[in-house]
């Protein structure tokens, strides 16, 4: 399993680069992985990564954009706000957890 | 003493740069099974960043009418993939169950409802359009449509729209 290092920290990844171990992560790392694809962590997407983290504890997996919205409460005009063109993806990225499988 | 020179980081490739993509999805049936692929393929386009315009024609008018976008219809009725009886598919009530199972089948994954999925999609950006051809001969105006439609297009329109575009009849 590939390795790299960010902020001279060691963390598992897998081939595209998401982070493979759920406590490899903290907030510290977040703001450099969010960093990495230029993003600017503000309280927003606090909330968001914050709903991202405890959802995948709860339900073992990544939730998809309309779990955010329907089950977190962030509008979905508001996550193509704070993350760009590939929301799901970016979010994930940053929480430090997989790409979300869900179609919807 | 020497000095490793550090590999840059492997970071996701999200493709910012790269804004041509666009996506037109005609959706031309108005069956509930018949729906959801384009809505599903819309939503997932959008995700990706990907500029997607979807074109409301003959049967897949009813998605995007008020009157009748809440209540699309499933019958295994001339569809042996259902691989049920053809002649259940003719009994008074059949296609109420069939329906209602369907929609069970699409909730139960967590799959919205046609006029909510609309709502997310415009919601990420995607545009609804409805085929003028289709509005006059239901006799259907702006007004019997989803709000969130932003207009009814010709087919010359709709080919203008999409210059450069994938195209996905359904």
């Amino acid at each position: 399993m590939p390795v790299t290092t960010i902020a001279e920290r060691d963390i598992h990844i897998d081939s595209e680069g998401y982070l493979t171990d759920f406590d490899e992560w903290d907030e510290d790392l977040a703001c450099d992985l969010a960093s990495q694809i230029g993003i600017e962590l503000t309280d927003a997407h606090w909330q968001v990564i914050r709903f991202l983290r405890a959802d995948y504890r709860a339900q073992g997996q990544t939730p998809t954009l309309r779990r955010v919205t329907v089950v977190g409460g962030i509008p979905t005009k508001t996550l193509f706000g704070l993350f760009p063109t590939k929301p799901a993806k970016k979010m994930a990225y940053i929480a430090g957890l997989p790409k979300p499988q869900g179609c919807v | 003493m020497t000095t490793t020179q550090e590999a840059p980081a492997l970071v996701p490739r999200f493709d910012d740069e790269r804004t041509d993509r666009k996506l037109a999805i005609i959706c031309s049936k108005g069956s509930l099974d018949m729906a959801y692929p384009g809505l599903v393929l819309a939503n997932a386009a959008l995700g990706e960043g990907v500029e997607t315009h979807m074109f409301f024609t003959f049967w897949g008018f009813d998605m995007i009418t008020k009157a009748r976008m809440n209540d699309l219809k499933f019958t295994p009725l001339g569809n042996p993939a259902t691989h049920l009886p053809q002649g259940l598919g003719g009994i008074p009530g059949i296609t109420a169950l069939a329906t209602a199972k369907m929609k069970r089948q699409i909730a139960d994954v967590g799959v919205p409802p046609v006029p909510d999925f609309l709502l997310q999609i415009v919601a990420s950006g995607g545009h609804l359009w409805a085929c003028r051809m289709s509005a006059d001969m239901m006799q259907l105006e702006a007004d019997d449509l989803f709000e969130q439609v932003e207009g009814i297009i010709s087919a010359a329109d709709f080919i203008e729209k999409t210059d450069g575009a994938q195209l996905l009849f359904i």
